[in-house]
């Protein structure tokens, strides 16, 4: 992924660091989030490090989570997960791999499921996120976060916050009309515990009473 | 057994048993539920490790200077700067008294044992920072040839006199088994290899550390023991256990991975104590693949000698794995091979090799699940040599008293498990031929096996404070793992105090409460609703004791044995009219509340009534009673095999248990779901690959290690055996986290065996397995 920068980065080896925000964060970006994903390509990263000399780079960001605009300062490489996480204190939203393999960071993004851990904080400003805290309506709970509790559609919790995210999509996705297709389009939210056929049932149920998101 | 016991004192249906939703069901379904990496102390800072590229070999250098020039940095900790400890495991003393598997702690010298190894600790002021810092770090090593497993040429095999932490013996032997194998008639010996699996709970192993006082540490710790993590802490530290705080309120699964310190956790508090603010440290998942254990890569042969009817006359087991270069550490599979059947003789013993790896530790059913797969695949094997079906062969040689030690068993449900499970499944539907049976192209095949899991000797401690407003706070140090600790509990204080259970507040996970066993072994369950049940024992007879002094009570000068207490009503036993409610008497004594605190038993002290084992799972204190303790249960597995592919789905899926008194039908089919899923995984894809060369794994990630996800698991049926054990505890409980899992993998394999023919004994069975092996 760090690729598709290369050629900037050749026309300036030295040269400072450029002034276009954008790029730069994409470069700071990309150093940190590409050597998450392949630490043995420590070359590559010195390289972008050696680039991006100005590292720090706090700056505010306005998130709108859960119909509330909220500020926080942060730097461009900042997930939206550990934005959440971290600054907003919505600890919700999980993270299990931070490499987008489990799921448990899911949220919505303008109505779409999304890894957190694979989003970037400063790319989502201006976009309506919906956090698992963002579900209920007041004391009234979500009919999906009901039908988890009666089908027991977890144990420990870590991956639930991410499942019923991912569900709520999918039901609204036209996803979950047959068992069938909800195993396969919730298969990207891995559930350790393996509740995976009360999760099905949990979708299944809210389903079949007709429910409209 | 001079205790009360529930099934006497408590009358009438109550809630125990009945499938109620989970009292922290709302909390995880609304994000409400903090984990021990979401507390948001003030001047919070991020700890990052930085781990060794290398195996073996020594750090020749280490050059921080571009990662402390980085903003926010506020130290870097290496093997030459780390505070001292009091103690380290590194050496016996130290290894023994920290009590945990954890034998070596890095960053106490420049020496390299494994791929993984923290080599240094940044602490930053926020985690990109943190974590950016860490990849600035230059480490240079001397780097030597490593050994990655046992099967290394260069791996110098011993026989180790204990294995499993010392928990089991090395060599075991029963009767001449040899002498008995020589003459059997029928004679079958097979290999079986069980890949490196990993227990990848959701949440990696998560520490926040706060020094509260310069002596005094508070830590919410990823664990499923407190105290041991707690006791663990103090005695590296240096401190007195009462000074340091673990609190652990949810748990994002553990698997065993948990039930122990690891180092990450004493390096983060000396972290904190370093830079003066709380440090919170979470291992990437890639860490977590080096740093809290695993299920270790091992070789089993087994031999069985028998009859010409299928009677077991024979059974010798041997097994090799890898340990670390400081620990004996092997899951003892020859134990439930041990005890499953009834054969005449027995032999056992271990060999391991010393790796360049992090120490391998308990994984859900540790030798069970392993040991299960061998012994069950192999009368399989049995049957279908003589032309038995399985189930019968089984039956054949139904031990009614425990083989290994000739003792009669508390209770035992599995002839029932096999007859439920074979109704539920339609087994007689079954073709006993192997290959024969297709659904169009695909092959059909249908397996079962056993399963057993003894009950762990262990006790514990609980607290319950009931208000004269008809409230409780019921409190054990115990925790939730997932399995439904809190729900169960919950529902054992309603039914013991009377109250319905939306009146009982259930607090667990933090060192402040009465000391409870870790959460493993499957000892969580028995041991904390008996102690519950006991604290609660204690409240009515605190009350007795007021009621029977009290002039203006109906039970005044009433002998304390006399009196009963039924749904909160004190009363005579002899008649019942006579009595009054504990709200009533409580508001005249003038008392706003009571408190009353028990101890539970689990195993083999409850029926002695010797000690228990305070830390829980000891493996080789279990059952030294009169009884023999262990519940049964047997799997059913159907599977589809696509010939030309070798791929293998998991079609439909039984499985029945006797485990004593089930306390949440609900969270219990869950849990028992939980752990043939788990199992699945490791018959079908689970495997951790460690270079051969290098000692480093190859896959230590989410993408490509795999574990099951929803689109591999078929509905699934559960049921249990009604059961009354009057020997194990003052519940009648017995746990089923683990045995959910043991033989599971062998129900699956035997599912495949069935559908194609093929014996595959190499775990994971995946698809260029199966196209690999031939038809027998």
């Amino acid at each position: 992924m760090t690729d598709h920068f290369t050629p900037d980065s050749a026309a300036q080896p030295d040269g400072p660091a450029p002034n276009d925000g954008r790029r730069s964060f994409i470069k700071q970006a990309t150093g940190l989030l590409g050597l998450a994903l392949a630490p043995p390509l420590v070359g590559q990263a010195e390289r972008l490090t050696a680039l991006s000399k100005k590292v720090a780079g706090v700056s505010e960001m306005k998130l709108k989570v859960n119909g509330t605009v909220r500020t926080i300062k942060a730097e461009p490489r900042t997930t939206l997960l550990d934005a959440l996480r971290e600054n907003l204190d919505l600890t919700g939203s999980k993270k299990g791999c931070d490499h987008g393999q489990c799921g448990a960071c899911t949220v919505l993004v303008d109505g779409r499921r999304v890894n957190s851990c694979l989003t970037l904080a400063v790319m989502s400003q201006g976009k309506e996120i919906t956090t698992v805290e963002g579900l209920a309506k007041g004391e009234e709970l979500h009919p999906l976060q009901q039908a988890f509790i009666e089908h027991d559609g977890f144990q420990c919790g870590y991956c639930t916050p991410g499942q019923l995210m991912s569900g709520v999509a999918c039901l609204k996705e036209g996803h979950a009309k047959t068992d069938g297709d909800v195993r396969e389009w919730m298969s990207g939210n891995l559930c350790r515990c393996g509740a995976y056929p009360n999760i099905v049932a949990a979708i299944r149920q809210v389903e079949k009473s007709g429910f409209k998101s | 057994m001079n205790e009360p016991a529930f099934f006497e004192t408590t009358a009438g249906p109550g809630v125990v048993g009945q499938p109620l939703n989970r009292v922290d069901g709302r909390d995880k379904v609304t994000g409400k539920a903090k984990y021990s990496a979401e507390y948001a102390l003030p001047g919070l800072t991020y700890g990052v490790l930085k781990t060794s590229d290398i195996a073996k070999g020594r750090i020749k250098s280490i050059d921080t200077t571009a990662a402390a020039k980085e903003p926010g940095v506020l130290a870097i900790y290496t093997h030459l700067n780390l505070p001292k400890l009091a103690k380290t495991p590194n050496d016996p003393d130290g290894k023994k008294a920290i009590g945990a598997p954890m034998g070596f702690l890095p960053l106490t010298s420049d020496v390299i044992y494994y791929a993984g190894q923290p080599v240094a600790l940044v602490v930053a002021d926020t985690f990109e920072r943190a974590t950016h810092a860490a990849t600035l770090l230059r480490v240079t090593y001397t780097a030597e040839q490593p050994i990655a497993t046992y099967t290394d040429p260069k791996a110098q095999l011993f026989n180790p006199e204990k294995v499993q932490d010392g928990k089991a013996d090395g060599y075991t032997r029963r009767g001449d088994a040899r002498a008995a194998m020589a003459s059997a008639p029928v004679k079958l010996t097979a290999v079986y290899t069980h890949a490196i699996n990993h227990h990848n709970p959701m949440e990696p192993g998560s520490t926040t550390a706060v020094w509260e006082a310069p002596d005094r540490l508070t830590v919410y710790e990823s664990t499923q023991g407190v105290t041991r993590t707690q006791k663990s802490l103090a005695t590296m530290l240096g401190l007195p256990q009462d000074q340091v705080r673990v609190v652990t309120k949810y748990l994002g699964g553990g698997f065993g991975c948990k039930g122990s310190c690891w180092p990450h956790t004493v390096l983060t508090a000396q972290a904190a104590k370093g830079v003066g603010r709380p440090v919170k440290l979470v291992l990437t998942r890639r860490q977590q693949f080096t740093s809290m254990g695993h299920r270790e890569d091992q070789t089993q042969t087994l031999m069985l000698g028998a009859s010409q009817e299928g009677k077991l006359l024979s059974l010798i087991h041997e097994k090799t794995s890898t340990t670390s270069p400081w620990d004996n550490y092997a899951e003892a599979n020859s134990k439930i091979i041990n005890i499953l059947y009834d054969c005449p003789t027995f032999e056992s013993h271990y060999q391991l090799a010393r790796g360049n790896v992090m120490t391998s530790t308990f994984t859900r059913a540790p030798g069970e699940a392993p040991g299960s797969f061998a012994i069950e695949c192999l009368m399989d094997d049995l049957a279908y040599q003589l032309n038995i079906d399985p189930i019968e062969i089984r039956l054949r040689n139904y031990a009614e008293k425990d083989p290994s030690t000739g003792r009669p068993w508390s209770s035992k449900s599995l002839r029932q498990c096999y007859a439920r499970g074979a109704e539920l499944f339609g087994w007689s539907k079954r073709n006993p031929k192997a290959g024969a049976t297709r659904n169009g192209r695909l092959l059909v095949g249908m397996g079962m096996a056993t399963a057993s899991y003894p009950v762990h000797n262990s006790q514990g401690m609980a607290r319950v404070r009931l208000y004269a407003d008809g409230h409780a706070v019921v409190q054990a140090g115990a925790t939730d793992l997932g399995t439904g600790t809190y729900t169960v509990i919950t529902q054992v204080a309603a039914d013991s105090l009377g109250l319905p259970p939306e009146k009982i507040r259930f607090e667990l996970g933090d060192t402040k409460l009465p000391t409870a066993p870790n959460s493993g072994g499957s000892v969580a369950a028995g041991t904390v609703s008996s102690s519950v049940y006991m604290a609660a024992q204690d409240v009515w007879q605190r009350l007795t004791k007021v009621a029977i002094q009290d002039p203006k009570s109906p039970l005044f000068k009433a002998k304390p044995e006399d009196v009963s207490v039924e749904k909160g009503r004190l009363q005579l036993t002899k008649n019942t009219a006579k009595g009054e409610d504990f709200m009533a008497l409580m508001k005249r004594a003038g008392m706003d509340d009571v408190e009353g605190s028990g101890q539970g038993k689990y195993g083999a002290g409850y029926e002695t009534g010797r000690p228990g084992n305070p830390a829980g799972p000891n493996n080789n204190t279990e059952s030294t009673g009169e009884h023999s303790m262990h519940s049964f249960g047997a799997h059913f597995c159907e599977v589809q095999v696509d010939p030309d592919l070798g791929t293998v789905r998991v079609t439909r899926w039984v499985s029945v248990h006797g485990a004593g008194r089930i306390l949440n039908a609900k969270t219990a089919r869950s849990q028992i779901i939980g752990g043939s899923i788990f199992g699945i995984g490791a018959a079908l894809m689970e495997a951790t690959l460690r270079d051969p060369h290098y000692a480093r794994y190859t896959n230590s990630d989410l993408g490509d290690y795999h574990i099951p996800v929803n689109a591999d698991i078929p509905e699934m049926t559960v049921e249990f055996i009604d059961e009354h054990d009057p020997f194990i505890n003052a519940m009648g409980v017995k746990g089923i986290g683990e045995i959910s899992m043991v033989g599971v993998s062998a129900a699956v394999a035997n599912a495949v065996f069935h559908a194609t023919g093929k014996r595959v004994r190499d775990l994971p069975i995946t698809p260029d397995k199966i196209l690999g092996t031939k038809s027998v």
